[in-house]
């Protein structure tokens, strides 16, 4: 009895079906197909932000000038030396997620367990690092006075270091006057039930006028860049004007309405970006344990390949690749 | 698949004795390339933060010019330069890390070629436009007041 046809006979014809025109399994193809759509997220995030930036070029907030923290080291300027560690932590974990696919092509299970603790350690490392690098941005640092016009004014003096005058910003908390406050915090429990109010600003407006008042050295900047490439400093005359005249709110930190530091694109741009970096790298650490367990119980050694520690790589590597330019355009540029 | 690995980088300047060892000495070049970065961020030595070039004036012949020289006219050299170096960057977590290197070339210009042409795209237009929203906001005559 003939059988169903089992032969086309086309083998080996380019068109003839079966052939792996890209040589590559179809797990790792999707995966490719991903990261490609995935790049064109991120990028499109990145150009909005270029966008944004090149609409407000004279005005963006200086990056070296937001993100000088580091962690334990209280009080001193370090422009990028954290996100410089970060990069390097992530950069680390890939080099250890590759030993581990490297490990997988030879058949080797303790080696491959390893290297996939590294990485998922490296990812915990880096997402930890992150929410500190959140947590200091939104509780600020020096505070300053947003106008009517939604721009921002902060404060410093001219203090000579090394013989040359420099700009030293000094925080609203040094030389605020407190007075007594005549509004209270509406809560739920103390008025009307249904209504909420947002906390109020840690100082009014006045109390920064009195305290900039009766300190002589005091001085205002707006966030307009001048020549030097940086921050215009206004006369002591022109900063008490700007701050009697067109200051409307004391800022502290940074979150989706109003940002010290600057435009509040910027610390939109800033939590949209690097959160969605972030939920990417937490997603890559959560897979990660998933395959780690998975190696632990041999589950590839009994199928024979360790491809799935091959994507979920690429993966990872692209979580890797995406950081190196958002660090380059939010932190370097 | 096969997994023969091509262990040359730097076209064939450096050639490693197994995929293990191409891998650190990759860890090693990044790390050089990120403390360039970081050292240059903040030194910001002076003659890379002003144009080498400026703007040509005249007619068409100096306006094709400021576009194709535009990274050197409108851009510091600084920013410029980091700008390369991540490319770079990118190229070997991608060709290395990622194994691109190892791909059938169908694939890699599937990946590669796609997305360099969409987002060069996206990025110019983007880039574009907020020049020129920069521009109606700055002129003479904007409608958009600064003084508060």
């Amino acid at each position: 009895m003939d059988s169903t046809v089992v032969s086309t006979g086309t083998e080996g014809k380019t068109w003839g079906g079966g052939n792996k025109p890209l040589g590559a399994s179809y797990g790792k193809l999707m995966m490719w197909f991903f990261i490609v759509s995935d790049a064109l997220t991120f990028s499109g995030f990145l150009a909005a932000y270029g966008f944004s930036r090149f609409k407000f070029i004279k005005e963006w907030p200086i990056a070296d000038e937001v993100f000088t923290h580091v962690p334990f080291l209280h009080g001193q300027e370090l422009p990028m030396i954290y996100v410089a560690f970060m990069t390097f932590i992530l950069i680390m974990s890939s080099v250890t997620m590759v030993l581990a696919v490297d490990a997988g092509h030879h058949m080797n299970k303790a080696k491959v367990t390893l290297y996939m603790f590294l990485t998922i350690i490296g990812g915990a490392i880096f997402v930890g690092s992150q929410a500190w690098e959140w947590a200091t941005f939104i509780s600020g640092d020096y505070g300053a006075v947003q106008t009517k016009g939604g721009n921002i004014l902060q404060f410093g003096e001219y203090v000579s270091v090394d013989g040359k005058e420099k700009f030293k910003r000094i925080s609203i908390d040094e030389f605020a006057i407190v007075e007594e406050s005549v509004r209270a915090e509406h809560e739920r429990k103390n008025g009307l039930w249904f209504v909420t109010e947002e906390s109020l600003p840690p100082y009014t407006v006045s109390e920064i006028y009195n305290g900039l008042e009766a300190n002589e050295n005091i001085l205002v900047r707006n966030q307009i860049i001048n020549e030097e490439g940086e921050k215009s400093v206004l006369s002591r005359a022109e900063s008490l004007k700007q701050i009697k005249e067109n200051g409307q709110l004391v800022v502290k930190g940074a979150n989706l309405k109003v940002n010290e530091y600057g435009t509040s694109l910027f610390a939109d741009f800033f939590f949209f970006i690097t959160g969605f970096h972030g939920f990417h790298v937490f997603s890559g650490v959560v897979i990660n344990i998933i395959i780690f367990f998975n190696v632990i119980l041999g589950t590839y050694e009994r199928r024979g390949s360790y491809e799935m520690v091959e994507k979920v790589g690429l993966y990872w590597h692209f979580v890797d690749l995406v950081w190196v330019f958002v660090f380059t355009f939010f932190y370097l540029v | 698949m096969a997994h023969e690995h091509k262990l040359e980088i730097f076209r064939g300047l450096l050639k490693f004795k197994s995929n293990t060892q191409k891998i650190w000495g990759v860890l090693v070049f990044l790390t050089i390339v990120t403390a360039v970065e970081v050292i240059l961020g903040i030194y910001k030595p002076d003659f890379l933060m002003h144009t080498w070039i400026s703007a040509f004036e005249g007619g068409f012949f100096a306006t094709l010019g400021n576009i194709i020289l535009s990274p050197f006219i409108y851009m510091k050299p600084l920013n410029l330069i980091f700008i390369i170096l991540t490319i770079v960057k990118a190229y070997y977590i991608t060709w290395d890390f990622m194994h691109m290197r190892d791909e059938k070339g169908s694939l890699r210009k599937m990946v590669v070629w796609t997305a360099v042409f969409l987002i060069c795209y996206l990025i110019f237009i983007l880039l574009q436009e907020g020049g020129y929203v920069f521009e109606v906001y700055n002129t003479d005559d904007a409608l958009i007041k600064r003084d508060f």
